[in-house]
């Protein structure tokens, strides 16, 4: 056990494939051309002192410290800004250096404090390093000077100084130890492309400053943490290391928010967690971090916490805390009673997005090898389920095509039903910087989201839709592409079925599919349509990501056919900076649905009712697999309510707040008889429940995530799990009790079967993922070293299918009691149901949903920003505050579901995507009305909840 | 038959009563009836007969000067409209000393015409190096600088056509001229008084520095301090607009260039090419490292010329009489002439073009005539503030880039500002310090605390305290600061310190309490 720290560089690595040998301090380097002489020394160990150079920024040349002389040429140069030449000798230490070096240091520390021991940094001080490296023996000018580190001069006040900024909840900002090395502005900048932070003043007033002279969290900071971890002094620092300490050992592991899948270093001191640093080497983050990922990890200590099995015979009784032993003996003998009376169908499972890819599996397991039926289903279900059908359907796999990395040689990106800089913020500034390199992007929205105008970014074009004509929308493009001649004909010729290309060129050819014909209906104006088109076919590289504003509509399944058809017809698909790119909402989406979870697919999308896919896992398992799909999760509650489904073992979801239509979902749960909530906290579904068992955090447990980009990334265990047992332990557990008779004693064994079982991941292993850091799927004989990109040569399918897209309105329509449209979304600081983000001090950016309408709508209502209005559709209603924004357009109306006070799912209805029921939560006609407070629902919910969670500790034994 | 009187609207003239004059003059003429046309020419520069006016006779130009409001009449009742004698009468300008001993080059204009008039100018040798460049290839004109051996006027004496060569050689859709017209250096105002002068002697070299780079827009970046030279380059460059000397076919070329005046924001920083650049661009005006130079990633990171607006001026002349004529002027690796602005404690102050080689005796004590004051010169510093101070033992130093060098100093922007023997130069480096202090952009660490720390340093020795060990910081922090500083804001500042330490110690190490009681 170590603390990890990796190489800084100095400068960011050059792309060039040309290289140039130069000398430094008589050691021959080949390094290639463009890489400063700062990161080549570096590259051979020899390491120039620096203070302003960062690996994660471009150099910047400001602290002179890391100068050299260079033969043959005058001066002394930073080494940071002079780039290598071939043949270039280059010393780093001699004595004109040393002589500016202690000189630099000398300046630097008569203006900082002299607190190295008490410092929250001592031991972590980049200034501290390098005034031992150049030997800083006395400072001449003494203390007394002009200064930013006293309140009080003698007797005046020192007007320079500041005090510290604790406004944000993370971290401080202590102007007196900044020696205004800009690393932190460049960070925000360069990384994060935020530009919250600038310097104000200049010379010796010189300042770092969020905003106009704000504190941090008054300004437009998004607390990503990557000035925080620029800074080389105590300047900006995070609180928990002000409390904790410094950290003494560290362990890689990846983020359980998102499905950009972060590699983080956890920071430990013992068990306990001291901060979460963003690793460098991790490829789906590249070193930066969000808010969430940095920062919210303090719902694993948070007093909600659940860490005792609980047992009750009904639900308005109190909860009992009982042991492990009564809990799972309580739940066996529930369920095998329910398989007794009701039939073995009668339970099932849900298994999570937010576990690891063995947990899922064990939960699937679960019910295919031990419940002996297929009933299971995933929160994918909601989210991302069209996505695995429709690119199944077009491409052969049911995932993105690309990796992350991708984005750094794209040309031309639509993003599309997906808000990156909040839902998937890491992948949002990967994205930016790329922008900001020129890049040109295409939003297709309702709503004008951030990457539409934000600091030195803006959007070619924002087709801002009608929600729920994404596929209209969609055929308008391929319309334009294809009569206008636009397409990539020897990619289709080569790659995909021509006959079907023309099958599908005529469709879209016909005139009701032009933007001038769409235009009235989807409300985006037909030239700058046309213009988006011919963009995205001739503007270079094409890449399309997109999110849940694609798929969660009641043609979600289609609209995701007719991006591939975009990406197809363009010969967008096979290299670099192209591609098909779901955003996944959570952090294991992909693995959760690779691992099986789907009532009609084994793991790897195999069809159960194929019977060689069943014999791999019969013969293994020892047990015969129903050939029948199960349930999926809106049948389960619908059989519920017919009283046909009984029970049900629900891990890590909660469905009461996250899934459409709450009084159904409620009246499901409400009907069965043994409902089982494993999670970390009393959950809006554990009110329906009569068995809880206390789940683990990512921090507690070792086991694999699946990002959006095929990565399958480790989860490392680095303390013990609080409730006693890691989920997968849990699960098995349960399965043992029912008879299961499972063995497992380390996720890798579960690893292990996956692989036997799963050809995608016939070379998965944990010692392979230990040596690679991480693998993309597919992994095995094809492809050892696993897969960045997919159908490179050719599609897994074999051709590229076209589909006609038909565009078939929802029955979801506005009309006069319901005249606006809800659409809803997720803001960065909060994740989906906000069960973790609710219980950190991310609340501090958004404490409550409120709803965003337009100032004519809301002027129409008598509405005024901050009332309390009441959201109603046929389904249900709420209430809320309004804010009023021209971010949607009139007719729209928008909120997030981060709080189970608002309850945003009871308005949403029943409609689902044709092919796989993800619900069409993106579409609700409304209606808003002004309010005095909470709806009736509201409080009787409040007070349901209040009574459910009711708990009667276990009496101390004596 | 209607006079013409020539009044200059130089700033500096203005500044000494000229609009007065003017006025005064007009309003006189007005009551006797005498039929005058006033032109607001720029200044010849001989600053100390300011308000100089001069009047058209058949027998050539007189002049009178310095004229103040009270002399008006008396100049009617004296005829001057014809030349006639007056007290102030100076004769023909051009026989006067002053002017008659320089060679003007990139001057040859200023103060004789009418700025704002293009026929004028042209009658004036005006627009025949643009026409030579508009059939000459980019690569011959860029040729013809550089065998002309100009050199950047702003201070760091950069060969201009080599700079020209590297912005023609860069591949790129855009390429940017940009005029360096932030003339921050105390003492210097050639840029001034040419762009007040004769404003399309630039316009006309940025034209050809364009056709020369292939670069189809400029900017001049000109400081908010000089409203005058604003109005009046806005005014030339409507003109040359209008008259297709700027515009989408420079002078029916097919090749297109315009400009645009661009006001700065007070900073002297921003003089430095990378600041100003980024201000240009509506950002911090902070310094860039370099590389990249701005010939390879520029103005919105374009392949840009930026030279300093004595240098661009001095196109036109070299493309109209060719690269010889102009390298023959100068000596050693300085050739053609340079405008020297002989400011502070000085008799004749005043701008004087000559070819480079005088040495600075000859210009303090035969052109200057010694001090205002009457007292002995004690020191001249050339090159602007960061410049060092000469002390009388190197008044044999010849003007000259090469020449200054070897004596530890700089002749920058070619202003002299002469002290007599009352200036204390100890409170001249502690002003140098300070003035780096409030300058400073701030980036660079020993720009940013050096600056700070030197003053107050050179104050301790002001007070007497550990005066032989703060001499020794002092020198300690000068090094810091020329080697490690990022521009030449904080790089130069060691300059006037450590000449005034060098050439002055006994200032250093006087009795503090004597000094108080001074």
């Amino acid at each position: 056990m170590r603390l990890i720290q990796e190489t800084d560089f100095g400068t960011p690595a050059s792309r060039s494939e040309k290289t140039v040998m130069l000398t430094i301090d008589g050691f021959e380097v080949t390094v290639p051309e463009g890489t400063s002489v700062m990161r080549a020394s570096q590259e051979v160990g020899i390491s120039v002192p620096k203070l302003c150079a960062t690996d994660m920024v471009d150099a910047f040349g400001s602290c002179r410290l890391c100068v050299v002389e260079i033969e043959g040429r005058n001066g002394t140069p930073s080494s940071c800004t002079t780039p290598v030449a071939d043949g270039m000798v280059v010393h780093t230490q001699t004595g004109k250096l040393k002589d500016i070096r202690r000189g630099v240091m000398e300046l630097y520390i008569s203006d900082h404090p002299l607190d190295c021991l008490t410092c929250a940094a001592n031991g972590d001080c980049e200034l501290q390093d390098m005034a031992g490296a150049v030997g800083l023996r006395d400072v001449r000018y003494g203390y007394e000077g002009d200064n930013h580190v006293v309140a009080r001069n003698s007797d005046q006040p020192n007007m320079r100084w500041m005090p510290k900024d604790e406004s944000n909840p993370y971290f401080t900002y202590d102007p007196s130890k900044c020696i205004v090395c800009s690393r932190c502005v460049r960070a925000c900048e360069e990384v994060q492309g935020t530009f919250a932070l600038t310097i104000e003043g200049r010379g010796f007033d010189s300042r770092v400053s969020p905003g106009m002279h704000e504190d941090f969290l008054s300004s437009e900071c998004v607390s990503c943490g990557a000035c925080v971890q620029a800074c080389p002094t105590a300047t900006l620092t995070e609180k928990s290391v002000i409390e904790i300490g410094q950290p003494e050992h560290s362990v890689v592991t990846t983020c359980a928010y998102c499905g950009v899948g972060c590699s983080f270093k956890a920071e430990m001191r013992g068990e306990e967690l001291v901060r979460m640093v963003p690793y460098k080497d991790g490829k789906a983050n590249r070193g930066h971090s969000c808010v969430k990922g940095r920062f919210a990890y303090g719902y694993a200590n948070h007093q909600d916490r659940i860490l005792n099995p609980m047992i009750r015979d009904t639900i308005d009784e109190p909860w009992r805390e009982v042991s492990w032993d009564e809990a799972l003996s309580f739940t066996t003998n529930k369920l095998k009673k329910l398989q007794k009376d009701h039939g073995k169908n009668s339970i099932g499972v849900i298994t999570s997005s937010r576990c690891t890819n063995e947990e899922t599996y064990l939960v699937q397991k679960l019910t295919r090898a031990v419940f002996g039926n297929n009933n299971t289903d995933t929160c994918a279900r909601v989210c991302h389920s069209p996505t695995g059908y429709g690119l199944g359907q077009a491409f052969g796999t049911s995932a993105g095509t690309q990796d992350f990395d991708s984005v750094e040689h794209t040309d031309v990106v639509i993003v599309i039903g997906a808000n990156p800089t909040d839902g998937h913020p890491v992948f949002g500034s990967r994205l930016k910087k790329r922008l900001r390199e020129g890049a040109q992007l295409i939003v297709i929205d309702p709503r004008r989201i951030d990457l539409v105008r934000s600091p030195h970014i803006k959007a070619a074009h924002h087709l801002p839709l009608r929600p729920g004509t994404n596929v209209a929308v969609l055929t308008a493009l391929a319309h334009v592409i294809v009569t206008e001649g636009l397409m990539d004909e020897a990619f289709i010729r080569e790659r995909c079925d021509w006959d079907e290309f023309q099958d599908y060129a005529e469709f879209a050819a016909d005139e009701r599919h032009s933007p001038e014909a769409t235009e009235q209906l989807t409300g985006v104006p037909a030239e700058e349509l046309r213009k988006a088109a011919r963009l995205f076919a001739k503007g270079g590289n094409g890449a399309i990501y997109y999110g849940l504003g694609i798929t969660e509509h009641s043609q979600g399944s289609t609209a995701v056919m007719a991006l591939a058809n975009l990406a197809m017809m363009t010969g967008n698909i096979g290299r670099k900076g192209v591609g098909v790119n779901p955003l996944r909402g959570q952090n294991n989406v992909q693995g959760s649905c690779d691992m099986g979870s789907f009532p009609h697919e084994l793991p790897g999308y195999r069809h159960v009712k194929l019977p060689e896919v069943r014999a791999i896992f019969e013969s293994l398992w020892g047990v015969e697999i129903d050939s029948e799909p199960g349930l999926r999760i809106p049948n389960m509650l619908d059989a519920a309510v017919d009283g046909t489904f009984k029970g049900i073992y629900i891990q890590g979801e909660d469905i009461l707040q996250s899934d459409p239509d709450t009084h159904h979902v409620a009246a499901g749960l409400a009907a069965m008889e043994c409902v089982v909530v494993h999670d970390l906290f009393l959950n809006e579904t554990a009110n329906y429940a009569h068995v809880f068992l206390p789940g683990s955090t990512f921090l507690e447990k070792d086991g694999t995530f699946t990002n959006a980009e095929r990565r399958i990334n480790r989860v490392r265990k680095v303390m013990s799990p609080k409730n006693g047992y890691a989920d997968w332990e849990i699960t098995q557990l349960l399965a043992n009790a029912m008879g299961g008779n499972w063995s497992y004693s380390h996720p890798s064994e579960i690893m292990a079967e996956i692989a036997a079982t799963t050809p995608s991941f016939a070379n998965v292993t944990y010692d392979l993922l230990e040596e690679k850091g991480s693998i993309q799927w597919p992994c095995n004989e094809a492809h050892p070293d696993g897969s960045p990109i997919m159908h490179v040569d050719g599609f897994v399918r074999g051709k590229g299918k076209f589909i006609v897209t038909e565009y078939v309105a929802t029955d979801e329509r506005t009309g006069p009691r319901f005249p606006l449209l809800l659409t809803t979304g997720r803001i960065l600081s909060q994740y989906n149901v906000g069960a973790q983000t609710r219980r950190t001090a991310n609340v501090a950016w958004h404490e409550e949903d409120r709803l965003e309408i337009h100032p004519h709508d809301a002027e129409q209502r008598g509405i005024r920003d901050g009332d309390f209005v009441r959201l109603a559709s046929r389904a249900g209603e709420t209430s809320l505050r309004a804010l009023i924004t021209d971010r949607v357009a009139p007719g729209v109306v928008y909120t997030t579901f981060h709080h189970p006070g608002t309850q945003a799912n009871v308005i949403t209805t029943d409609y689902s995507d044709w092919a796989t029921n993800c619900p069409e939560y993106k579409v609700t006609a409304v209606q808003v009305t002004p309010s005095n407070g909470p709806t009736e629902w509201q409080v009787e919910y409040d007070a349901q909840a209040k009574q459910s969670r009711r708990i009667v500790h276990a009496e101390p034994a004596e | 038959m209607t006079v013409t009187i020539y009044i200059p609207g130089d700033s500096g003239a203005v500044a000494l009563g000229a609009d007065d004059v003017a006025q005064a003059i007009v309003g006189e003429a007005q009551k006797r009836g005498a039929d005058i046309k006033l032109v607001r020419n720029g200044s010849r520069g001989l600053y100390w007969l300011e308000p100089m006016l001069e009047v058209a006779t058949d027998g050539g130009r007189i002049a009178y000067g310095p004229v103040s409001v009270g002399d008006v009449s008396a100049l009617f009742d004296a005829e001057f409209l014809s030349g006639g004698a007056h007290a102030l009468s100076l004769g023909n300008p051009e026989d006067i000393p002053f002017l008659k001993n320089q060679t003007r080059l990139t001057f040859a204009r200023c103060g004789i015409v009418d700025p704002v008039s293009l026929e004028d100018y042209e009658a004036h040798d005006g627009l025949k190096g643009l026409r030579n460049a508009v059939s000459m290839a980019a690569s011959d004109i860029v040729q013809t600088v550089t065998d002309s051996g100009l050199r950047g006027r702003g201070g760091a004496g950069f060969p201009t056509g080599i700079k020209w060569k590297t912005v023609l050689d860069e591949a790129g859709p855009q390429k940017y001229i940009v005029c360096n017209a932030d003339e921050g250096d105390s003492g210097t105002f050639a840029d001034r008084m040419i762009m007040e002068g004769d404003p399309f002697v630039l316009i006309e070299g940025m034209a050809i520095a364009g056709l020369a780079t292939a670069a189809t827009k400029g900017y001049i970046y000109l400081r908010s301090e000089y409203p005058d030279a604003i109005r009046i380059m806005n005014a030339a460059i409507g003109i040359a607009r209008e008259k297709g000397v700027l515009g989408a076919s420079v002078l029916g070329s097919g090749k297109a260039f315009d400009i645009e005046v661009r006001v700065g924001a007070g900073a002297y920083v921003c003089g430095e090419e990378t600041s100003l650049l980024n201000s240009l661009e509506g950002k911090r005006g902070v310094v860039r490292a370099k590389p990249p130079l701005p010939a390879h990633k520029g103005f919105l990171g374009r392949p840009t010329v930026i030279n300093n607006v004595i240098s661009l001026a001095s196109v036109p002349v070299i493309l109209d009489k060719g690269a010889d004529y102009y390298r023959d002027f100068g000596m050693g690796r300085s050739r053609g002439t340079i405008p020297i602005q002989i400011a502070g404690n000085v008799k004749h102050g005043g701008l004087y073009e000559t070819a480079f080689g005088l040495t600075l005796g000859e210009i303090v004590d035969e052109i200057g005539g010694g001090t205002a004051t009457g007292r002995e010169v004690k020191a001249v510093q050339v090159g602007g503030p960061l410049g060092a101070y000469f002390p009388r033992e190197l008044f044999d130093t010849p003007f000259d880039y090469e020449a200054f060098a070897g004596k530890d100093g700089l002749i920058g922007h070619a202003g002299i500002v002469v002290f007599d023997e009352t200036a204390d130069m100890m409170k001249q480096a502690r002003f140098a310090f300070e003035f780096c202090a409030i300058e400073s952009c701030g980036k660079c660490t020993p720009c940013r605390i050096g600056a700070v720390r030197g003053a107050e340093t050179v104050e301790k020795i002001m007070q007497g305290i550990d005066r032989e060990k703060n001499l020794e910081l002092v020198a300690d922090l000068c090094n810091t600061m020329k080697f490690g500083s990022l521009c030449a804001l904080g790089g130069f500042t060691p300059y006037p310190v450590m000449s005034a330490l060098t050439h002055f110690p006994d200032d250093f190490r006087k009795n503090p309490y004597l000094q108080a009681a001074e």
